[in-house]
């Protein structure tokens, strides 16, 4: 008896089956519309859902390079600090998110040092070539790795103009609690995502501002009444390799 | 001649059904004196689930903070893998902490227990900030 079966209800017709069903969801559409602010599924968050990052921010960059110091590495070791990267002392392979790049134009010997750093693309190449989906960007313009799924192909590496990406080779520990790093992983400048989350600027902008510098403004590019929006509605800035319209998150000044 | 046989077998029979009976309870005994791995408990009178719930479900609900952290910056909220460290790791003689998947620790000590292999602690910190 327990065997059988189950045995579809046949005095009631498929379509009344049907008819039952759409009624039972209407009436439980118009709950939940009865009812506003009372969700079926609660998000699990201890934000609120204000500080979810939107698309109404573009979170960028803006490098005055006339305040650039040469020889200054402030924000290098800010960054390095923040994120707890160390190296091996061998550049070639070691993990940074940030450097100082020295240029001279040879026609007329002007001299320039600016920090390279990830571009926050809107149209980043690593996120186009992931295998994966690792690479991502957050709604709010910030181009990160989910290293949960990164596979270490390196392909992003490869895509990206500014080589802004670093593959970390060895065993690590002593990793920050808020800058979770590992071995076989691809990573790149976070624009300090866990502080920006917590409404505070990126590390490298405020080691240079504590350096007396102040040559990097942080800020949101949608923002019109915001630092980096106004400014660089006044000042003539420009992205890097331009011809690859890329619409890059950082921009340069001053040169 | 026959009878004796016969007795023999009777013998064996009961020989054999004793023996089943003695293995029946012994195994009963084992299953009670099961070893459970002894865990360092955690700071705090009350974990963010029930105990039984966390030891069944504690990946899950860490495997999804993490995407609500990766994609959506939701950070420090209940089922937060840093949160589980500040409450779980113990500190050594002189005050330091001690990684918390490091021999006898907390996560590493049910997971030995277990043989399932953590690999969190590849890229995460092992110890509070």
């Amino acid at each position: 008896m327990s065997c059988k079966p189950m045995k579809k209800d046949e005095s009631v017709p498929l379509a009344q089956h049907r008819r039952t069903f759409f009624t039972q969801a209407a009436a439980g559409v118009s709950l939940m519309a009865l009812a506003p602010g009372v969700r079926l599924v609660e998000l699990a968050m201890a934000n609120s859902e204000d500080s979810l990052p939107s698309n109404d921010k573009r979170w960028g960059l803006l490098v005055d390079t006339a305040k650039c110091e040469s020889g200054c590495d402030e924000c290098v070791s800010a960054c390095n600090s923040e994120h707890g990267l160390s190296g091996h002392g061998r550049p070639e392979t070691d993990a940074q998110w940030i450097r100082k790049v020295d240029l001279k134009d040879e026609q007329t010997g002007h001299e320039l040092s600016i920090p390279i750093l990830c571009q926050h693309c809107e149209d980043p190449p690593c996120v186009d070539v992931c295998p994966t989906g690792a690479s991502f960007r957050r709604a709010d313009g910030i181009v990160l790795v989910d290293k949960h799924i990164c596979i270490g192909c390196r392909y992003c590496m490869m895509a990206c103009p500014f080589q802004a990406r670093s593959f970390i080779h060895e065993d690590l520990t002593g990793q920050k609690t808020h800058s979770p790093r590992g071995k076989g992983i691809v990573e790149s400048c976070t624009l300090c995502v866990h502080r920006i989350d917590e409404d505070q600027e990126p590390a490298c902008v405020e080691a240079c501002r504590e350096a007396g510098h102040d040559a990097l403004v942080f800020g949101d590019l949608e923002d019109a009444a915001g630092p980096l929006a106004s400014l660089s509605r006044k000042t003539a800035t420009r992205e890097l390799r331009p011809d690859l319209k890329l619409n890059t998150g950082v921009r340069y000044t001053s040169f | 001649m026959r009878p004796k046989v016969i007795n023999l077998e009777r013998n064996s029979i009961a020989g054999l059904i004793a023996l089943c009976l003695t293995l029946l309870l012994s195994t009963g005994d084992a299953v009670a004196d099961v070893v459970t791995p002894e865990v360092p408990m955690g700071r705090g009178a009350q974990c963010v689930e029930p105990i039984e719930i966390m030891r069944r479900d504690h990946f899950e609900f860490i495997k999804h903070q993490r995407d609500q952290t990766v994609y959506h910056g939701i950070r420090g909220s209940k089922h937060s893998l840093a949160g589980c460290i500040d409450c779980h790791a113990s500190k050594g003689t002189e005050g330091e902490f001690l990684p918390i998947n490091a021999e006898g620790q907390f996560c590493q000590t049910c997971h030995t227990y277990a043989a399932v292999k953590i690999d969190c602690f590849t890229c995460h910190a092992t110890v509070p900030d």
